[in-house]
């Protein structure tokens, strides 16, 4: 263990992005992982799940509706304990760990973006710093910092409220606020799942880029061939709760799965597009 | 003798008793909200405690007021005639509309939100301080005004147990069958009612967030 690796005031993002990547251990590793609500096998949401995420890869968790993508991504910050097998984040199993300290290292985006209503802009994004005590100076230029790094104009949207702002703005903000402490993994449970078509190709085209820069450790939850194909580094199909293929995004496209093929049957060419 | 000749030969007398009501009124509710806002603080993670107290709260709501009254005089330490049982019976009173509120203003806020809150690594004190408690702020002063309405309205009945206040008109004026002397007690009342609803429904508004 390094102690160089340590935020400090002005570090830039691309420089901890290497120290991210450089890491030998993996950043997440699922072993034999089953959840269920009442500890019954037979009704387990996740079953017998092993799953290792390297530290700076963009994992994809692909599915449909129910299949546990979720659930894998809260088994990851401690919003849920598994019934059996274990998670570890950094080398340590989640059980372990003290599950605020855990939270405050891992970035969570999500569908509504859930931003707090009575919180500015710069409020919201300086959540994590708020709770980790920085000092307001720092905390200022760290909120500045990152909402460049998202597209909005601190001047115009710092001191607005989520409900003078647009879906794809908010958005913004949320991938914003998971990124103020630097933490070195990334958890999105649909992100862009709600936005309208035009804004969400937009976001998922920036977010792709900004992703490669960040070299952060990611696992992205979708229902969206397209949007899985576009960011992964690696695509991990589930299917009622197990996992069915686990591939690079070219590749993936090739597996001979029922399920896989059933997604990529999705993929229908635009209507009046020529073959 | 017209309501308003009694009203110019009373004045100083009418006045003392609206004074003597608006404190009684004052006081009870710096109690009721000083539990009711507590305890629903307390029984969000705590579904037992809620449904004994929201259901405790509930059974006082049901007692008829006159009856709440004469039920407390035999009570020793909080019972007796005069003032002291008569707020104990307006606290019982008030209590309903801030505790269901108080609760209902703090579970009531977008999941989205609390997910959020929890997995940005909040602790649940942080999460009731400073993301629940002010989104419920303007729910808990939305009970807190019915609280304060329903209050000035069963204070008058607190005459019957010898603590003043409008009421001692309205009594005197039923047993006088006088309507001039009940008027002296129930305008000003009304008055104090909508005087109050206007000014918490204000505030109310000012509170709420979009």
């Amino acid at each position: 263990m390094t102690y160089d690796v340590l935020p400090q005031r002005g570090v830039s993002i691309e420089m901890n992005a290497k120290t991210a990547s450089e890491a030998a251990e993996p950043a997440i590793q699922f072993r034999n992982v089953t959840y269920s609500i009442n500890g019954s096998a037979a009704q387990a949401i996740v079953s017998d799940i092993a799953l290792t995420v390297s530290a700076g890869e963009t994992l994809v968790l692909l599915g449909r509706s129910g299949s546990g993508k979720t659930t894998l991504l809260k088994l990851v910050n401690r919003l849920l304990l598994p019934a059996s097998g274990q998670v570890l984040v950094q080398g340590r199993a989640t059980s372990d760990w003290d599950p605020i300290r855990l939270r405050r290292g891992i970035g969570y985006v999500i569908q509504d973006a859930g931003l707090f209503p009575h919180f500015t802009v710069a409020q919201n994004v300086a959540l994590v710093p708020s709770l980790e005590k920085w000092d307001r100076c720092r905390t200022a230029v760290r909120v500045g910092e990152l909402m460049t790094l998202v597209g909005l104009d601190p001047g115009e949207y710092a001191d607005r409220h989520p409900h003078e702002l647009s879906g794809g703005q908010r958005q913004r903000v949320g991938v914003a606020r998971a990124l103020a402490a630097d933490p070195p993994i990334l958890l999105m449970d649909e992100p862009f799942g709600a936005l309208d078509p035009v804004t969400r190709a937009e976001l998922q085209r920036e977010f792709s880029a900004l992703a490669r820069r960040l070299g952060k450790t990611i696992v992205f939850v979708t229902h969206d061939l397209r949007e899985a194909l576009l960011l992964a580094s690696r695509i991990v199909l589930l299917e009622k709760g197990r996992i069915v293929a686990a591939a690079p995004p070219q590749e993936f496209l090739r597996i001979q799965h029922p399920e896989v093929q059933a997604f990529t049957s999705s993929l229908v060419p635009l209507p009046g597009a020529s073959a | 003798m017209s309501p308003f000749t009694f009203f110019l030969e009373h004045r100083a007398e009418i006045l003392e008793a609206t004074a003597t009501h608006l404190s009684l009124v004052l006081i009870a509710m710096a109690f009721a909200i000083a539990i009711g806002v507590p305890l629903g603080m307390l029984v969000v993670h705590r579904p037992a405690l809620r449904n004994l107290a929201l259901g405790l709260a509930s059974i006082f709501q049901t007692i008829p007021s006159l009856a709440l009254f004469g039920f407390l005089i035999p009570i020793p330490f909080i019972g007796g005639i005069g003032r002291r049982t008569a707020i104990v019976a307006l606290v019982l009173y008030a209590l309903l509309p801030i505790l269901r509120n108080t609760y209902v203003g703090l579970t009531g806020i977008d999941p989205a939100v609390l997910e959020a809150a929890e997995a940005m690594g909040m602790t649940q004190s942080q999460i009731l301080w400073r993301v629940r408690l002010p989104l419920a702020r303007a729910v808990i002063l939305a009970g807190i005004r019915t609280a304060t309405i329903i209050t000035i309205g069963v204070a008058t009945i607190a005459a019957a147990i010898g603590a003043g206040g409008l009421g001692t008109f309205i009594f005197r004026g039923v047993a006088m069958v006088s309507d001039a002397v009940i008027l002296a007690g129930a305008i000003p009342a009304a008055l104090l009612a909508i005087a109050a609803d206007l000014l918490l429904g204000w505030l109310e508004r000012r509170l709420k967030i979009s």
